[in-house]
């Protein structure tokens, strides 16, 4: 009989969640909308995705091991899910260069430079959109339209996002209700059957993850609810005030990347608020900012933007908004 | 809906492998080793010497000031010397070793199986026995019991709290006790709340143990003003401040003691030992251990002599399973790991549970990903992720304003955390250090007066 014990302090048992469940966690509830986006847009989704995940995971081995010499962490499923997340945001029929410079700003730039998992004040798959749009404008914003299983990669037909239509037409003095016919309907939208990027089509896919995700306790309800739900009352006020120039609330929920950045993107980890009374200021900042930019911004979407913004200030609230703690502000019933 | 605590907390799973395992009796060995320190405050002065006779219940050392316990001898035999040993905190302390004698128990203890329902001592007659009994918290705390039956002036306690959540996982001491003593545990309550002049007790149980809630609602109709409220299962609800939260919706200040919201709490297994002490006149020389493991051949409940090795404990278990990697005194998510099996059983050991090697080593922790899971498991919504850097970095007059002190070492965090970061060490580091730093702030503003 060894007599060898091993001594710790406690706790001697852990709940047997790690990094790396968590992150393929996520993964698994990014697959309904994967599938979905692969019977609407074909094979362009496919190599859209599979160029994205393949050179985000390269490019942080490589940075790792060459740049950084540091032990090589692309195992903990982090790098995936941002080379996922980067492909959800782009159209099915870009460049695969173009993903390739995306993946390495996103995992390069906003990621590692920052010292890599768990330090960057920016969502990486975002910051990589966000500089894939403003460098090539053109390839992110030609939107192919579902054109079902056997669309080609680069020969998709493409047409303008809901919207964008309704951008333009308001710009050009169109009502709301004459471009609500040109628009997909809410059904439509639900079930994803409109154009737009890779993952954000299908609502229904996108809920489906969701609720994996609240299951297996990945993330809670709080930045989700609280995006959709500020959006929801800032649109029905704009709407009532004015239902000629402002699309009702369902149309801007269904329309655009608001549900995958609420459910994926602004709730990721990293770079969202760690206490709820902060995550609920940070969703509704985002709710808010989506609609600001959508109505009177350049740009006929914002949620990306919306995030991005949210993000520089969710160090600040991690300092100056706490939780009150047990036995501070007593209440005795 | 069931009460519990609303903020935070655990499920870890169960494993009450011997929730059904009637309570047997270990065998006398063939000698105990006592520590003179096995409760909260000063360690009791020895007044006994080597090659003294001893009998069983016989007081060995005495408590030295109020916040003190005295210790008894367990056995009776023959003294053979007074020596320092390693306790299972793994710090060493002066232990009295006596080398057994047949079981010759001391004269006025009572040693019939008599239930005695009536109670003849006062209020201030039961808290001396308590004292003398060396009566101490036995839910693991080891508080001694005679300083929370003290009301000081200008305080007010209105209810008894009884502690029958026993939420830590494998444990099952408590709830065999509340099913195979029941009686004598509600005859402890009503002589605890007399002790505390007080008209209603409440003993919480979480529903994970139907059968002891159902057996002591059923008796409690017997007993004017005990209730039994079942509870959800959840940990750390056996916390004082989450029991009393759950239960009464009163929140203990920061800082303060359950006293202060008119509260004191007792555990089921303290209950039990006080109606012995003081209907019986016998002093705490045993308790009920859980010998358990998933491993383990024949885990089980015993009563234990104190200062009984726990070797003896895991022989009677069917011995050591091979590829045991750490032994356990406590429970999973607060016991401390001890370093050898010849460390004696002492009031506080509430089990001995046997982990494999498979089990008893930690995984590589990987940076922190600010998932936020330990603020939302923290049940007194702290941000260990902010305590441990703070700590890490030397930051301690940041880890004060941000409540360190509060924490009160559940282990929530540390289980909860996906990157297996330290959580809990490091509190304990920053903790440590700032009521260090907090008792010589205090010193040098009373020299500077």
């Amino acid at each position: 009989m060894s007599n060898l014990l091993n001594i710790s302090p406690s706790p001697h048992t852990h709940g047997k969640e790690t990094t790396r469940k968590l992150m393929f966690g996520v993964v698994i509830a990014l697959m309904p909308a994967l599938a979905a986006s692969v019977l609407y847009f074909g094979i362009g989704a496919v190599i859209v995705t599979a160029t994205s995940i393949i050179s985000c995971i390269l490019f942080e081995f490589l940075i790792q091991k060459y740049v950084l010499k540091k032990p090589i962490s692309i195992t903990d499923g982090s790098a995936l899910v941002t080379g996922l997340l980067l492909a959800f945001n782009l159209p099915s029929n870009i460049p695969v260069f173009i993903i390739i410079l995306g993946s390495l700003v996103a995992i390069g730039i906003a990621k590692m430079t920052f010292g890599g998992l768990g330090n960057n004040p920016f969502n990486p798959a975002l910051v990589g959109r966000v500089f894939m749009l403003i460098s090539f404008p053109v390839q992110m914003t030609s939107w192919p339209v579902p054109g079902g299983l056997s669309t080609g990669y680069t020969d998709a037909i493409t047409g303008a996002t809901p919207l964008a239509i309704i951008k333009e037409g308001l710009k050009n003095g169109e009502s709301i209700s004459q471009l609500m016919e040109k628009v997909p309907t809410a059904m439509q939208m639900f079930l994803g059957n409109i154009g737009g990027s890779i993952g954000e089509v299908a609502a229904i896919a996108l809920l489906i993850g969701f609720a994996y995700m609240l299951i297996r306790k990945i993330i809670t309800w709080h930045i989700p609810v609280s995006v959709i739900g500020s959006m929801a009352i800032f649109t029905t006020i704009l709407w009532l005030v004015n239902p000629e120039k402002n699309a009702d609330p369902m149309f801007h929920i269904l329309a655009g990347g608001v549900l995958l950045g609420a459910i994926f993107m602004a709730t990721d980890y990293v770079t969202s608020p760690m206490n709820p009374k902060s995550m609920l200021i940070y969703g509704c900042g985002i709710g808010i900012l989506t609609v600001i930019i959508r109505v009177w911004g350049a740009y006929p979407e914002g949620v990306s933007f919306a995030i991005l913004i949210m993000n520089a200030f969710v160090p600040l609230m991690n300092k100056y908004i706490k939780s009150n703690r047990f036995g501070e502000e007593v209440k005795n019933g | 809906m069931l009460k519990t605590f609303p903020v935070g907390g655990i499920h870890p799973p169960d494993d009450k492998l011997t929730a059904k395992t009637v309570i047997k009796y270990l065998l006398i060995p063939e000698s105990v080793t006592i520590p003179v320190s096995q409760h909260i405050g000063a360690p009791a002065e020895t007044i006994v010497n080597k090659g003294d006779y001893v009998k069983t219940g016989q007081i060995i050392a005495a408590g030295k000031g109020f916040v003190s316990s005295n210790i008894h001898s367990s056995v009776s035999g023959k003294i053979n010397k007074i020596d320092t040993i390693v306790d299972t905190t793994g710090y060493k302390q002066t232990a009295v070793i006596i080398d057994v004698i047949d079981d010759e128990w001391i004269e006025t203890i009572d040693r019939s199986n008599d239930l005695v329902t009536e109670i003849k001592l006062t209020a201030e007659e039961i808290t001396k026995r308590c004292l003398e009994s060396g009566i101490v918290g036995l839910g693991g705390a080891t508080f001694p019991s005679h300083v929370k039956l003290t009301v000081p002036a200008g305080k007010k306690c209105d209810l008894l709290i009884i502690n029958g959540v026993e939420c830590e996982p494998f444990l099952t001491s408590d709830h065999r006790l509340m099913l195979e003593k029941g009686e004598q545990i509600l005859v402890g309550v009503s002589i605890l709340m007399k002790a505390l002049k007080v008209e209603r007790a409440i003993i919480g149980i979480e529903n994970n143990k139907n059968d002891a809630i159902e057996h002591l609602t059923k008796l409690a109709t017997k007993f004017k003003g005990i209730s039994v409220q079942a509870l959800k299962v959840k940990y750390p609800q056996g916390g004082e401040k989450q029991l009393i939260k759950a239960l009464i919706n009163r929140e203990v200040p920061s800082g303060h003691l359950p006293l202060d919201v008119g509260v004191v709490v007792h555990n089921v297994g303290t209950a039990y030992a006080v109606y012995e002490a003081v209907q019986k006149n016998k002093p705490l020389f045993e308790r009920v251990v859980t010998i358990t493991g998933k491993s383990v051949t024949q885990p089980g409940n015993y009563f234990v002599r104190i200062g009984t090795s726990i070797k003896k404990l895991i022989e009677a278990a069917g011995g050591m399973p091979d590829h045991t990697g750490k032994i356990i005194s406590g429970g999973p998510m607060m016991g401390k790991a001890v370093s050898n099996i010849d460390v004696p059983v002492v009031k506080g050991t509430s089990g001995i549970i046997l982990f494999p090697s498979s089990e008893s080593e930690r995984s590589e922790l990987s940076p922190c990903l600010r998932c936020g899971k330990c603020i939302s498991v923290c049940c007194l919504n702290l941000e260990p992720y902010l305590l441990m850097t703070l700590s890490e970095k030397g930051l301690f007059e940041r880890a004060e304003e941000e409540k360190i002190t509060d924490c009160m070492e559940c282990g929530s965090c540390s289980y909860s955390c996906p990157a297996y970061r330290p959580l809990l060490d490091y509190i304990r580091l920053g903790k440590s250090t700032v009521i260090k730093m907090t008792r010589e702030r205090n010193m040098k503003s009373k020299a500077a007066i």
